[in-house]
C-alpha cells in the first residue's frame, strides 16, 4: 500500500479549506457594517444647533436628558434615508422612544418640504448644515442612528437604515432595559 | 392558485433531484441496470418541474400578482415588460431559482451530449449533479421560497424593481454568469467521478474539456457584460472595481483558465492528472464560495443581496459538506492517480505548469484580499477594507510574466526542446513586437511613457507570436484545415491582448473632469469641446427626470449631441444617473449628471475614455475563441469514439 505513503501532501487542500471555512463561519456571526463607535458609553458630544422647524430656537445636547432618545442622522439627498423613513414614521406612532433628527449637510427648505410631504417622525430636528456636529458624533455616512440613555450617554449606534429586524432584535430590548 | 402549483412543482423537483442523487449512484455500484437507466429520465423530470415552477413565477410577474411577496417587492404595474421578466432573477429568491434551473439545464445537456461515455459513469455524473441540485432546492424551499404570499393584506402596488437593475445589461448578465458558475458543476462532477473511478485517462480529460471551455466562455461573457453594465449604469465610468462580488466571479474564472490549460496536458501527455482534478474541484468550489459571499452578507459590496443569517448558515453547511467531501475523497484517492511520462525543463509542459502556478498565485492573492477584512475581523484585529490599490499592486506584477509566457507557450514543443529551437521560433516575433510598439507609440504620441510601452509591448508580443504560430503551421502543413485546431486558442489569446491594450490605454490616457457647469458653458476635454446646451423635463413609464443636453465639438465641428439623464423612479423615490455615452472604437465620451446646484447650474462628470471598448471587445474575442474550441473539440471527440 504505497498509496498511503503519499497521502499527507494530498491533504493540504482539505486543510486549507477547513481554515477558510472556519473564517467564513466566524464571519457569519460578525457584521461588517458594524463599526465600533469611540463614543460608546460616553456622553453625547456638545452641540448648539438651530431647530429645523423653528430656526430661531436652539437645540443643545441637553435635549437628551431625562428620557431615552433615538437620534437619527439623515438628509433629503440620502437614498437610504428615504427607504428608512416609513419605518421611522411607524416607530413614532408606537411612541416607544423619543426620536430626534440631525439633518446632515442639507437644504433646510427642501428638508421641511420633504417632511411635509412624507410625515415628520421627529420630536425635534437639529440642523447641521456644515456637518461639523456630525464629525463630533463620528458620523460615517447617512443614515446613522444613536440610542442615548436618560443621562445623555450614548449606548448604541446603528450604521445604515433602521429596519424592523434591527429594532426588534437589538434596539427594542436595549431601550426597555434603559428605561427601567 | 398558480403560485401554490409553482411551490408544489419545486417540492416535486426536489424529490426528483433526491432520487437522481441516490438511485443511479447506488445502482452503478451494484450493476443494477434499471437503476442506472433511471438517471436520464429523473434528470428530465426534474427539469420539467423546475420549468413549471419558473412559468408560475413568471405568470405572477406578468399578471401583477402582488399577493406573492417576491413579486410585490420586485415589480410594479408600471414596470416595462422586459424588466418584469428580468425581475424574476432581480433579487435573491428568484436568482437562486434561476441557479437551479441552469444546473438542471446543464445536467440535461450532459445527459444528451455524452452518449460516448459509458452509462455507468454517466449515471454517477448525473447523480453528483443531482446531489448539488437537491441541496440548492432544499435551500430555496427552506430559506428563500419565492412563492411566499402576502396574506391577507394584498398590497395594491408593488415596490418596483431596483432601478439600477432596469437595464439591458442586467437583464442578461446574471443568467450568463450563472451559466458559467453552474457549468463548472459539470466539470466538478466529472472530476469527482474520476476520483471515484480511481483514474483520469486521456479520454476522460477529452470529455471534460468541452464542458470546461463552455462554462468558461459563459463566465467570460457574464463578466464582460457585467463590466459593461457597471460602466453604463453606475455612473462612475469605471469598468472594474475590485468589488468582492466582482472578485467572486473573477476567482473561478482564473481557476477555470488554469484548468483549461492543465486539461490539455492531461489529455495530450497524461500528466498533471491529480493536479487537474484538484483544479476542477477548486474552480467549482470558488463558484460556490462566490454564491455564499454574495448571499450571506459577510462582506460589504454594492452587489450584496439582503442578507439573512439562516441563509448564510445553510449555504456554509452545504459548502462544507460538498467541498469537504470532495477534498477528502481527493486526499484518499489522488495519490493513486498519477501520470507517468517524462518532460524536460524546457518544454511546453513546463510553460503550462508555470501558467498554472501563476494563475493559482493570482487567484490566491485576490482571494486573500477579498477575505482579508473578514479574517481580521474574525481574529478581533480590527475593521479594515481592502481597495483597488492593493489589488492593482499585486495583480499587475503577476500578470506580466503570465502575458510574457502567453507569447512563448504556444510556440514551444511538447516533451523537450533545446534553447536554440526556442530562440529560433521566438526571435522574429520578439523583434517584431518591439519594433511595432516603438513605431505605434512614437508615431502617435511622440514619446514612450514606460507603463504604456510595457502594456502595448506585451499585447503586441502575444499577437505577433500567435500570428507566427499560425503562419508556421500554414507553411509547414500547407493545409488550411489545421487552422481550425488552433483557432480557439488564437482568438482567445488575441482577446487577452486586445483587453490588455484597452486596459493600458484607458487607464493611462483617460481624462476625468468633475466640474460645475451652467447652461451655455464650454469645457475642453482632450481634443473635444463640451457645451452645456439645456435641461428639459422628462417623463418615463415608471420614472420622472431631467434630460441635460450637451454638444461635443472637435475642431469647431459638432460631432455629437448627448443626453445625460437624472431619473427619479416613482415607486421607490430613488434617483438614478443615466450616463450619456458617445461610443467609438477608439474613444468613448461619457457625461454623467451630478446634482443641481441651482436652476441652470449642475455638477457634471465628463470623461474622455480612449480605447475603453477594447476591454469588452477582448472579452468577446475570448468567448468566440471558446466557441471555436468547443465546436472543433466535439467533432474530434465524436470521430474518435465511433
Amino acid at each position: 500500500m504505497n498509496k498511503l505513503l503519499y497521502a499527507p501532501r494530498y491533504l493540504i487542500p482539505l486543510l486549507v479549506f477547513i481554515i477558510l471555512a472556519f473564517f467564513l463561519w466566524r464571519g457569519l456571526t460578525l457584521n461588517p457594517r458594524e463599526l465600533p463607535s469611540a463614543l460608546l458609553n460616553k456622553s453625547a458630544p456638545v452641540f448648539e444647533l438651530p431647530d429645523l422647524m423653528q430656526p430661531q430656537q436652539i437645540l443643545t445636547h441637553q435635549i437628551f436628558l431625562g428620557h431615552v432618545s433615538l437620534l437619527n442622522v439623515w438628509s433629503t439627498w440620502c437614498v437610504t434615508c428615504h427607504a428608512e423613513h416609513a419605518f421611522l414614521m411607524e416607530l413614532a406612532h408606537t411612541q416607544a422612544v423619543t426620536i430626534y433628527g440631525l439633518d446632515y449637510k442639507d437644504d433646510s427648505a427642501a428638508a421641511r418640504q420633504w417632511l411635509a410631504q412624507y410625515g415628520n417622525p421627529y420630536k425635534a430636528i437639529a440642523v447641521d448644515k456644515a456637518g461639523q456636529a456630525a464629525i463630533n458624533w463620528g458620523v460615517y455616512g447617512t443614515p446613522e442612528t444613536f440610542i442615548i440613555d436618560k443621562k445623555g450617554i450614548i449606548r448604541y449606534k446603528v450604521i445604515g437604515a433602521l429596519t424592523p429586524t434591527i429594532w426588534q432584535n437589538q434596539l427594542a430590548p436595549l431601550i426597555q432595559q434603559l428605561q427601567n | 392558485m398558480l403560485p401554490e402549483i409553482g411551490h408544489f412543482a419545486l417540492i416535486l423537483a426536489f424529490c426528483f433531484a433526491l432520487a437522481q442523487a441516490i438511485i443511479p449512484f447506488v445502482g452503478s455500484y451494484r450493476n443494477a441496470i434499471f437503476s442506472i437507466q433511471l438517471a436520464k429520465p429523473l434528470a428530465h423530470g426534474q427539469l420539467l418541474f423546475i420549468l413549471i415552477s419558473i412559468a408560475c413565477l413568471l405568470y405572477a410577474f406578468m399578471s401583477n400578482d402582488f399577493s406573492v411577496q417576491y413579486v410585490a417587492e420586485n415589480s410594479n404595474t408600471d414596470l416595462p415588460l422586459p424588466y418584469k421578466i428580468a425581475a424574476l432573477w432581480g433579487a435573491h429568491e428568484g436568482s437562486i431559482l434561476l441557479w437551479i434551473a441552469i444546473l438542471s439545464l446543464w445536467t440535461n445537456a450532459v445527459a444528451f451530449f455524452s452518449r460516448a461515455i459509458p452509462l455507468v459513469f454517466l449515471a454517477r455524473i448525473l447523480s453528483l449533479l443531482g446531489i448539488l441540485s437537491a441541496g440548492f432546492l432544499l435551500f430555496l424551499l427552506t430559506t428563500s421560497n419565492p412563492f411566499v404570499r402576502f396574506l391577507p393584506n394584498i398590497p395594491a402596488q408593488g415596490v418596483d424593481l431596483n432601478p439600477l437593475l432596469q437595464d439591458p445589461g442586467l437583464a442578461i448578465h446574471p443568467p450568463m454568469l450563472y451559466m458559467g458558475y453552474v457549468g463548472f458543476a459539470v466539470v466538478f462532477a466529472f472530476a469527482v467521478v474520476a476520483l471515484l473511478n480511481g483514474r483520469l485517462d486521456a479520454t476522460w480529460a477529452r470529455w471534460m474539456r468541452p464542458w470546461t471551455i463552455a462554462a468558461w466562455s459563459f463566465l467570460t461573457a457574464g463578466i464582460t457584460l457585467g463590466s459593461w453594465w457597471a460602466y453604463r449604469e453606475l455612473g462612475w465610468g469605471g469598468w472594474w472595481f475590485w468589488d468582492p462580488v466582482e472578485n467572486a466571479a473573477f476567482l473561478p474564472w482564473l481557476m477555470g483558465t488554469a484548468l483549461m490549460h492543465s486539461l490539455i496536458v492531461a489529455e495530450k501527455r497524461s500528466l498533471f492528472k491529480s493536479w487537474t482534478i484538484l483544479l476542477a474541484i477548486a474552480t467549482f468550489s470558488l463558484s460556490l464560495l462566490g454564491t455564499f459571499l454574495v448571499r450571506s452578507g459577510v462582506l460589504i459590496s454594492v452587489h450584496a443581496f439582503a442578507s439573512d443569517p439562516s441563509r448564510g448558515a445553510f449555504l456554509l453547511q452545504f459548502l462544507v459538506i460538498v467541498i469537504g467531501a470532495a477534498l477528502l475523497l481527493y486526499a484518499v484517492r489522488a495519490p493513486g492517480i498519477r501520470g507517468g511520462s517524462y518532460f524536460s525543463l524546457l518544454s511546453r509542459e513546463t510553460f503550462l505548469l508555470i501558467n498554472n502556478v501563476l494563475l493559482v498565485i493570482i487567484m490566491a492573492t485576490i482571494l486573500l484580499g477579498t477575505l482579508y477584512p473578514l479574517i481580521l475581523d474574525a481574529l478581533n484585529l480590527g475593521k479594515i477594507s481592502v481597495g483597488p490599490p492593493y489589488f492593482n499592486a499585486v495583480f499587475i506584477p503577476l500578470m506580466i510574466p503570465l502575458l510574457v509566457l502567453m507569447g512563448i507557450g504556444p510556440l514551444s514543443y511538447w516533451r523537450e526542446m533545446t534553447m536554440l529551437m526556442l530562440i529560433k521560433r521566438l526571435w522574429l516575433p520578439f523583434i517584431g513586437a518591439i519594433l511595432l510598439t516603438v513605431i505605434l507609440l512614437y508615431v502617435s504620441t511622440g514619446k514612450l511613457p514606460g507603463a504604456v510601452a510595457m502594456g502595448i509591448l506585451l499585447a503586441t508580443w502575444i499577437m505577433v507570436s500567435t500570428l507566427q504560430l499560425l503562419i508556421d503551421q500554414l507553411i509547414k502543413r500547407k493545409n488550411i484545415s489545421f487552422v481550425r485546431h488552433i483557432l480557439g486558442m488564437f482568438l482567445a489569446h488575441l482577446g487577452v491582448a486586445v483587453c490588455v491594450i484597452g486596459i493600458t490605454l484607458t487607464s493611462y490616457y483617460k481624462v476625468e473632469r468633475d466640474i460645475k457647469m451652467s447652461i451655455g458653458d464650454t469645457l475642453p476635454v482632450g481634443p473635444y469641446h463640451f457645451q452645456f446646451i439645456s435641461v428639459n423635463n422628462l417623463q418615463g413609464a415608471n420614472y420622472q427626470g431631467v434630460d441635460a443636453v450637451f454638444t461635443v465639438a472637435k475642431t469647431n465641428k459638432i460631432i455629437s449631441v448627448l443626453h445625460a439623464e437624472k431619473r427619479i423612479y416613482t415607486a421607490q423615490q430613488t434617483a438614478l444617473t443615466e450616463a450619456a455615452i458617445d461610443a467609438g472604437v477608439f474613444r468613448d465620451l461619457y457625461i454623467a449628471l451630478g446634482e443641481p446646484l441651482s436652476n441652470n447650474t449642475w455638477s457634471v462628470r465628463i470623461y474622455y475614455k480612449p480605447f475603453v471598448r477594447w476591454i469588452w471587445f477582448g472579452g468577446i474575442l475570448m468567448v468566440l475563441g471558446g466557441i471555436a474550441a468547443i465546436t472543433n473539440k466535439n467533432k474530434s471527440a465524436v470521430k474518435k469514439y465511433e
